[in-house]
């Protein structure tokens, strides 16, 4: 997992003991030298980059100019981690095809809505981040909660990050933990420091290369050897007729169809409506990218240009799983029930990498998970920069000073939140349980968010007051819906309405009720308080704001017009995997 | 990009370090050929392809974003 969606790291659980497992791969010496000058490369960014920027539109918004690609390809890869590429790959060895549903209904809509509805209010209101954006719509308070929680979920999800990396760098290279972490966090801090968001982001395009130059092989030669995706169907019916590993929706009917133990309104609702949308459109990782574009054609444009990539992922992640399925001539099991020799789910990618890559391409794929680490501390530091020092210490400790003072406050920031992460990674080796609690809390705040925003930028009645109070109902009932089911495992069968549903539904449904709660309540509180005057909503509200028209645009230029397109590929695929 | 502040493109960063990648996969790929690694499918060659079409993608963007003197 790069950036803060904790979905992605459902799948992935750390092993039990570091140092147990026996490293899967060994690298040659033209492997070091590809990792080596990867490293090189990144320093060597941080320095150029450095020169320019001096002020805190460069550090914190990468000097507002990033053309629709670059913007485009940083936001994909602020997503695109080397956990998210391992932990579905092994859900898709797992559960099969359905995995892909987290890219495809869980990220298409929800990218080309960004785009086509939100992208202009976030752009044409000149916020610096998601919590400005509640500061200018619904007033300090609203801010301060999602500034708050948003900045300590960060810097955790940064520190997890570490220390994963670190746990799968052991278990695939047998490499010293205290090692990984240090070397790659002096790293990510050294270039961060420097160039601020505008090295994160080049760095995020170089990773976004690497990445799919580094996993794309695997699939080729898979499919080569499997004999195409008829032959692969064909082996995996063959070794695994239990179960249905090639259909996304057909086994969606009923929560006991399909091994996820989920149903399709909780798929369609809780992931491809709330969820989904939620993390799409107000993580503050991911939006930060697109609010960096130079102009408002170019901000709609990123994310729907994402948009395609994000549909072709499920080709290096997905299918390595199911060709795993078919090929490998032993069985992976889950990380509870791993005994001697055996490997578990999570290692699938690294043990497809060394069935198909000798020296060279080894060096290059790990380079590739190395670099989807690296750059996810690094979102995860530039989103804490920029809030901590806009929206928390501007806001409410130095309110008046000048602009360098912020960007020295934003290098500080910085190597602050470098060592905190590093303090976080430590503590996680200690008590892994921290992992699962800090992605449950990061959960909670997904989804309200998500009810709270849109009803800002779409409703011209929702008021401050409302906003805030439906944004602290939505919090506290996940958090409360969550205790529920942790006390007493009966609950959950009345959260996901069913005595099948598993975990996977929990997490849906609990999406779902708390922005159900979060919208009723920002609704009711809106009506009995005094809404803001419509001259104060000027380019916050939808109805209140003159968005730029592109009448004047060629077709292809439009927005829009690829928005279409987008949708239209997407649901050819639902029918295609039907 | 960098139209404000004139800094060099990062699609030329991406060149240069494809290029220097697929030089050396490609090279270690010609080496396998007297030394074949233990992996499946070890007989299509496939750092020597993959290796040119690293050098290929680089090449493109290193030749179109070469830095330009202002």
């Amino acid at each position: 997992m790069t950036a803060s969606f904790p979905l992605s790291l459902l799948f992935f659980q750390a092993p039990e003991a570091p140092g147990a497992s026996q490293k899967l791969i060994s690298l040659d010496p033209v492997d070091i030298a590809i990792i080596a000058i990867y490293f090189a490369m990144v320093l060597g960014i941080g320095f150029y980059l450095k020169r320019f920027t001096q002020r805190g539109e460069d550090f914190f918004l990468a000097g507002r100019e990033m053309t629709a690609w670059v913007a485009g390809l940083a936001f994909i890869s602020a997503n695109l981690g080397a956990l998210e590429l391992m932990g579905w790959a092994a859900a898709s060895y797992q559960y099969g095809i359905l995995a892909a549903h987290w890219y495809w209904i869980g990220a298409i809509p929800a990218m080309v809505f960004l785009g086509l509805v939100m992208m202009p209010f976030y752009y044409i209101s000149k916020t610096h981040s998601v919590p400005g954006y509640l500061k200018l719509r619904y007033g300090e308070p609203a801010r301060a909660l999602n500034a708050t929680t948003y900045a300590v979920m960060a810097i955790l999800m940064s520190g997890i990050n570490m220390y994963a990396m670190a746990l799968v760098l052991k278990l695939v290279l047998g490499w010293n933990i205290h090692f990984s972490i240090w070397v790659a966090s002096i790293t990510v801090a050294i270039y961060v420091t420097l160039g601020g968001l505008f090295s994160a982001i080049f760095n995020e395009v170089v990773q976004f290369f690497l990445i799919w130059l580094g996993a794309l092989l695997i699939p080729i030669l898979g499919l080569i050897e499997a004999g195409g995706w008829d032959g692969m169907v064909a082996r995996i019916r063959q070794t695994f007729p239990q179960g249905d590993y090639t259909h996304l929706w057909r086994t969606m009917g009923s929560f006991a169809d399909n091994p996820m133990g989920i149903h399709w309104t909780g798929i369609v609702l809780g992931l491809g409506w709330v969820i989904s949308f939620g993390y799409w459109t107000t993580d503050f990782l991911v939006v930060q990218r697109v609010i960096s574009a130079r102009d408002i054609r170019a901000a709609k444009l990123a994310p729907i240009l994402a948009s395609y990539f994000k549909m072709a992922v499920p080709f290096i992640v997905i299918l390595p799983g199911l060709l795993a399925l078919a090929v490998l001539p032993f069985k992976l099991v889950p990380e509870s029930a791993l005994g001697p020799g055996q490997h578990s789910y999570n290692e699938v990618l690294p043990l497809m990498l060394a069935r198909y890559c000798g020296p060279g391409l080894l060096g290059l794929g790990i380079t590739a998970l190395i670099a989807g680490f690296m750059s996810g501390m690094a979102g995860n530091l530039t989103a804490f920069a920029t809030i901590w020092t806009y929206d928390i210490y501007r806001s409410f400790i130095r309110k008046a000073a000048p602009d360098a003072h912020y960007v020295k406050m934003g290098r500080a920031s910085v190597i602050l939140s470098v060592l905190i992460s590093i303090g976080t990674a430590y503590l996680v080796m200690q008590f892994k349980s921290i992992m699962d609690y800090v992605q449950a809390l990061f959960s909670f705040f997904i989804a309200p968010l998500f009810g709270t925003v849109l009803l800002g930028m779409l409703w011209k009645r929702a008021t401050p007051a409302g906003g805030f109070w439906g944004l602290l109902a939505g919090i506290v009932s996940s958090i409360t819906m969550w205790g529920l089911v942790r006390a007493d495992r009966r609950m959950l069968a009345y959260i996901a309405l069913s005595t099948e549903a598993r975990d996977m539904a929990e997490n849906m449904y609990r999406a779902l009720w708390s922005w159900l709660i979060c919208v009723t309540v920002t609704v009711v509180v809106s009506y009995l308080t005094k809404p803001k005057p419509v001259e104060e909503l000027t380019g916050l509200v939808y109805g209140c704001t003159e968005l730029p028209s592109e009448g004047h645009l060629p077709l292809w230029q439009r927005p829009i017009f690829w928005g279409g397109v987008s949708i239209t590929l997407f649901v050819i695929l639902q029918m295609i995997f039907w | 990009m960098g139209e404000d502040h004139h800094i060099i493109p990062v699609w030329f960063f991406v060149g240069l370090l494809l290029v220097t990648y697929g030089v050396l996969i490609m090279g270690s790929g010609i080496v396998q050929f007297s030394d074949p690694p233990p992996t499946v499918l070890s007989e299509l060659h496939a750092p020597v392809w993959w290796g040119a079409v690293l050098i290929l993608i680089g090449g493109v963007y290193v030749y179109f974003f070469w830095p330009k003197k202002s």
